[in-house]
């Protein structure tokens, strides 16, 4: 496959102290990497440097093989970004606030109302549309920013943290966005501290901790990294138990079955002990 | 440049859908500029309030009542008699501006006081130091009428009469030597006792001998309102538009220069900045926008003045449109630089309105400048909000011309507006990092 986004090396540090120190991974056509790793790993940097909010100190960024230049790069096109915070105007009606984002993305007349209703329709928003944004729920908003990263059909997608507070049949609509993304093709990055959206969604997983790269491979290949001496064999009965208790909130995760979670993979990578923004 | 006027457009959606923003820009300077210029309508009326002043006369002659009776004919004062305790007690209280207390020997003090026979007899003026405008008029009307019912009391009335043959008699009476002095003295005063017999006056109704014209200002004042064109009259909203229409001009430029702060601490910045955008587009898209939402609440404010209140552009209408979207610009790129300069939307919210009101204030917004003594008049002419108040003020009521009125100090706010964008395009923090 071909790679969309490639990061190699990138570098950069606040005050003295490294915030990404070194991160390289690669994200190919039709698929979805999960970038993961504590509060204050890099994630959120390393965004920011791809999509060139931040200049990076070292390191390079490239889309499609070449390197972005500049604010005005039409490379820039190509990247589509969906940001933590909900990047929206609530005084403004979904249609305006998409029309404006499409206007900055060089969109305008029958392309900017056809993605506009391409997008809606992705996201199951149509029926609102003319609905001022601070009347939607949570679950709705965070859809809207999806769209809005979507209408000018990036290749490749960031999204950094995009289901925080979502309500669990929105968080489902946002996989099923994504899903077909992936199968239309579309780079993904996908920035997550909920493990098991990335167990679901990702087709490889990046974790990072105090901005390098721990780890990188797909779900079966992070879980080889773990002690499997401690994961017994359990019988369908013991098994039943288990998910039951797993049901009702409560882990046990020397017990829970053959395939470690991938919980279990990132706090033995990353540690247990608390961390702090930076 | 699509980019550009995308976000002009979408600003403006932005300010028509927030009830607050379209209450502070357009109907707040529409209230207060009516106010102020309710309140300094009185040079243009008739009905002007009058000033309150109280009098005691505690001599009650001819001379102390003729003063107080031309200080209550006088349109510009309203007065009222009163003992000199209760005078005093309201001036304290401010429910006067000024006092007169007229002493026990006035008028006979007064009448050989013009003569030189005795010394001046003392007026008592009480004053209420907060409104030392007013009590400098009552002075001088006061002046007027003591200086006018003094010499009309030597000049024609009976004591003056007694005051002359004294000091005629005392003055032959001396055995001192001769002087010429004194010998014109002397002759002065025979040839005044001679002209007021020869005039003589009979007398009043009430048995008093009437009192002659007396020595009177030897002028008259016509007074003329100098405005645009002659039968053209002073609307006093016009300058309390102008001053209220740019400080709300300001408050909307600082509300797009918080919002757009705002803006840079959320998601949408990464947005804007994530589009292939660049920072000139965006600085002047935000300009342009700023300016037009600018021009919609000072067009509104003047809108309503013209309608409702008899506002007139006497002067150049090109050249008013011309200050009205000068202004704008130069207010909107003034938000735009406080968005550069400030870290926080609250930090810099505090220090932008006091930043607001003193340009305002000092640029003449709340008063004319021509009030200001003459070396603060100088120095806030360095201010933008000076050359727009005053040239909104020559193009309105002062009836000025485009080139004389307008043009300059359109230029002015063009080269502000020019240089605030410049700093903030160079101060402007486009990155955390």
């Amino acid at each position: 496959m071909n790679p969309a986004l490639e990061v190699s090396g990138l570098r950069k540090s606040y005050g003295g102290v490294p915030a990404v120190d070194g991160v390289s991974f690669r994200v190919d056509e039709g698929t979805i990497v999960g970038l993961l790793g504590p509060n204050g790993a890099g994630k959120t940097t390393t965004v920011s440097i791809i999509c060139g909010l931040l200049p990076s100190e070292g390191g390079a960024v490239r889309i499609a093989g070449a390197a972005l230049s500049g604010d005005t790069d039409p490379a820039k096109g190509r990247l589509g970004l969906v940001p933590q915070e909900l990047a929206l105007y609530e005084e403004l009606p979904a249609d305006d606030n998409l029309r404006f984002f499409g206007a900055l993305q060089c969109l305008d007349g029958a392309r900017l109302a056809s993605r506009i209703d391409d997008v809606l329709r992705l996201t199951g928003l149509s029926d609102r549309r003319r609905d001022r944004v601070k009347t939607y729920s949570g679950g709705m908003k965070r859809r809207l920013n999806l769209a809005a990263g979507l209408l000018h059909d990036p290749d490749v997608l960031l999204l950094d943290e995009p289901t925080t507070g979502v309500d669990p049949q929105s968080r489902n609509a946002i996989f099923e966005s994504l899903e077909a993304l992936r199968d239309a093709g579309k780079a993904i990055l996908y920035t997550t501290h909920y493990m098991e959206e990335a167990e679901r969604l990702c087709d490889r997983i990046v974790i990072v901790d105090h901005g390098r790269v721990v780890a990188d491979g797909t779900a079966e290949e992070l879980g080889a990294l773990l002690p499997r001496a401690r994961v017994p064999e359990l019988d369908a009965e013991a098994r039943a138990a288990i998910d039951l208790l797993a049901a009702r909130g409560i882990a046990v995760p020397a017990l829970d079955g053959g395939k470690p979670r991938l919980e279990e993979v990132f706090l033995h990578l990353t540690g247990h002990a608390l961390r702090d923004e930076r | 440049m699509k980019q550009a006027l995308a976000i002009v457009a979408h600003e403006l959606k932005l300010f028509l859908s927030d009830r607050r923003s379209v209450i502070v820009g357009i109907v707040t300077p529409i209230l207060l500029a009516t106010f102020f210029g309710f309140l300094f309508s009185g040079a243009g009326k008739q009905d002007t309030a009058k000033i309150p002043v109280l009098v005691s006369d505690s001599d009650g002659s001819a001379v102390s009542r003729a003063v107080v009776a031309g200080l209550a004919a006088d349109p510009l004062l309203a007065v009222t008699p009163a003992t000199e305790s209760a005078a005093r007690e309201a001036v304290k209280r401010g429910k006067a501006a000024a006092a007169v207390l007229l002493p026990k020997g006035f008028g006979d003090s007064s009448v050989r006081a013009f003569f030189g026979a005795a010394k001046a007899p003392e007026i008592a003026l009480l004053v209420d130091p907060s409104r030392a405008t007013e009590a400098g008029l009552v002075r001088g009307l006061l002046s007027e009428k003591v200086f006018r019912e003094a010499s009309r009391e030597a000049f024609g009335g009976s004591s003056g009469t007694k005051v002359l043959e004294e000091s005629l008699r005392s003055m032959e009476a001396n055995p001192a030597p001769a002087t010429p002095e004194r010998e014109t003295l002397k002759q002065l005063l025979r040839d005044v006792t001679r002209w007021k017999e020869s005039t003589k006056l009979g007398t009043d109704g009430a048995g008093a001998t009437a009192r002659g014209p007396g020595s009177s200002v030897p002028f008259t004042l016509k007074e003329e309102a100098v405005t645009a064109r002659t039968g053209v009259t002073y609307n006093s909203y016009a300058h309390s538009f102008a001053g209220m229409g740019i400080q709300f001009l300001l408050f909307v430029a600082l509300d797009f220069g918080i919002a757009f702060l705002l803006e840079r601490q959320g998601g949408i910045w990464k947005r804007l900045r994530a589009a292939p955008l660049s920072r000139s587009s965006l600085l002047v898209g935000k300009a342009l926008a700023g300016a037009l939402v600018g021009l919609i609440s000072v067009g509104a404010t003047f809108a309503f003045g013209i309608v409702v209140l008899g506002i007139r552009i006497q002067g150049s209408v090109p050249g008013f449109l011309l200050l009205l979207v000068a202004s704008a610009l130069m207010a909107s790129s003034f938000g735009l630089l406080l968005a550069a300069l400030g870290k926080t939307p609250g930090a810099t919210r505090g220090l932008s309105i006091l930043a607001v009101l003193l340009l305002v204030m000092l640029g003449g917004g709340w008063v004319p400048a021509f009030v200001f003594p003459e070396w603060l008049r100088t120095v806030t002419l360095v201010l933008p909000t000076r050359w727009a108040i005053d040239g909104l003020d020559a193009v309105t009521w002062r009836g000025a011309g485009f080139v004389a009125g307008a043009l300059p100090p359109a230029a002015v706010l063009v080269g502000y507006a020019a240089l605030f964008l410049l700093v903030s395009r160079l101060r402007f923090r486009w990155t955390d990092g």
